[in-house]
């Protein structure tokens, strides 16, 4: 069939010059055209990223996007970081797994609203199905919406949800070369929590070190060490969200 | 696998460009995947022959080319090339860098008939 190219040099000749590498494409059979297309594979997850962010910085929403391993304790945390945030601002929560309704229970137990996207087999969230949680989550007001995503280190790293910052958090309990073995999800956060310090003293794990190695994957990561058992740095992760906040809605009265 | 969501984003892309030009099938498709992108090529291969089944793009044909990975160092205040996100700086063995390519994902070009 023929017809126009879309968006293209089209036709007899159009062959982009590749700087150094030799063409070894196979040239157009006959009846076949080249289109150029020339477009991010990830485009439609970013519109509906940007789409979201939009609405976010319209309603004075902080979004924050935590990702993780499996077992790294997000939602022990996220229930002992609303308990502890007391509802001066309105918090809502979005919890990503496979399966199960299981951790937005945990923080509907907390007070605060959460909704729970099973993703079935996926392995990520993706910016359209934060969008429709959002739908069943009343923003209007602005406040924290923390965004739990599903237990992976790898995929979550390429998906824009629209947040304002992914938050990466690492349990003293895995590996403290995670950053180094995993580096793309290292490089896309803004901020490290390394979690269950308290247990420190009976593990073979070097803080340090790990700090060290996630700098090598991004040298302008924050860091903070806490502990939802003993409370320990979470005044400072605390004071982190809330900052993050007043940002947001400021932004929006603007 | 994040892979088998980016090649149903490439069949998503691929089929709105041939549906948009009148065209019955999509014969090949050329990608751009840097090497910093977390793109496991292989996964994307199986991924991409697994979605276009059963779409105008079946049996169509995938070229990838791989770009390299490179990073701004601000101890050299140069742009070095890097195989891995987690590598050092090949010019001084530091690490302040800061990615400026490789980190592509993107359909550069089909063939449709």
């Amino acid at each position: 069939m023929q017809g126009q190219g879309h968006g293209t040099g089209g036709g007899a000749g159009y062959r982009r010059a590749e700087s150094g590498t030799p063409d070894t494409r196979p040239v157009p059979t006959q009846g076949s055209r080249r289109l150029a297309v020339e477009r991010e594979i990830l485009a439609a997850n970013n519109s509906h990223a940007a789409r979201n962010r939009e609405r976010w910085r319209g309603q004075g929403v902080f979004a924050v996007n935590l990702v993780s391993s499996p077992g790294s304790g997000k939602t022990t945390l996220l229930v002992e970081t609303i308990r502890r945030l007391g509802f001066v601002f309105p918090v809502a929560v979005i919890e990503g797994d496979q399966q199960t309704s299981r951790d937005a229970e945990r923080i509907r137990a907390t007070g605060a609203p959460a909704v729970q996207i099973n993703t079935g087999k996926g392995c990520h969230l993706d910016a359209s199905m934060v969008e429709r949680a959002c739908a069943s989550l009343d923003l209007a007001g602005g406040g924290l919406l923390l965004v739990e995503n599903v237990g992976n280190l790898v995929c979550p790293a390429e998906f824009d949800l629209g947040e304002a910052h992914k938050v990466v958090i690492l349990s003293v309990t895995e590996g403290e070369d995670k950053p180094i073995k995993y580096p793309n999800i290292f490089a896309a956060s803004d901020l490290m929590l390394l979690t269950k310090v308290d247990l420190l003293p009976h593990l073979v794990f070097d803080a340090d070190g790990c700090l060290d190695y996630a700098r090598r994957v991004n040298p302008s990561i924050e860091a903070m060490r806490v502990s939802s058992t003993s409370g320990e740095g979470l005044d400072r992760w605390i004071a982190w969200l809330a900052r993050g906040v007043e940002a947001a809605r400021e932004g929006a009265r603007r | 696998m994040h892979e088998m969501s980016l090649a149903e984003g490439v069949l998503d892309l691929v089929s709105e460009q041939a549906r948009a030009g009148g065209y019955a099938r999509v014969t090949g498709v050329w990608l751009e995947i840097g090497r910093l992108s977390g793109v496991e090529i292989e996964a994307m291969r199986f991924c991409f022959d697994a979605v276009v089944r059963g779409s105008v793009a079946e049996g169509a044909s995938l070229e990838i080319d791989e770009t390299p990975g490179s990073a701004w160092c601000l101890a050299c205040a140069a742009s070095v090339t890097i195989g891995h996100r987690a590598d050092p700086c090949p010019r001084c063995g530091g690490w302040q860098l800061r990615p400026n390519g490789g980190t592509e994902m993107r359909v550069r070009e089909i063939e449709v008939e």
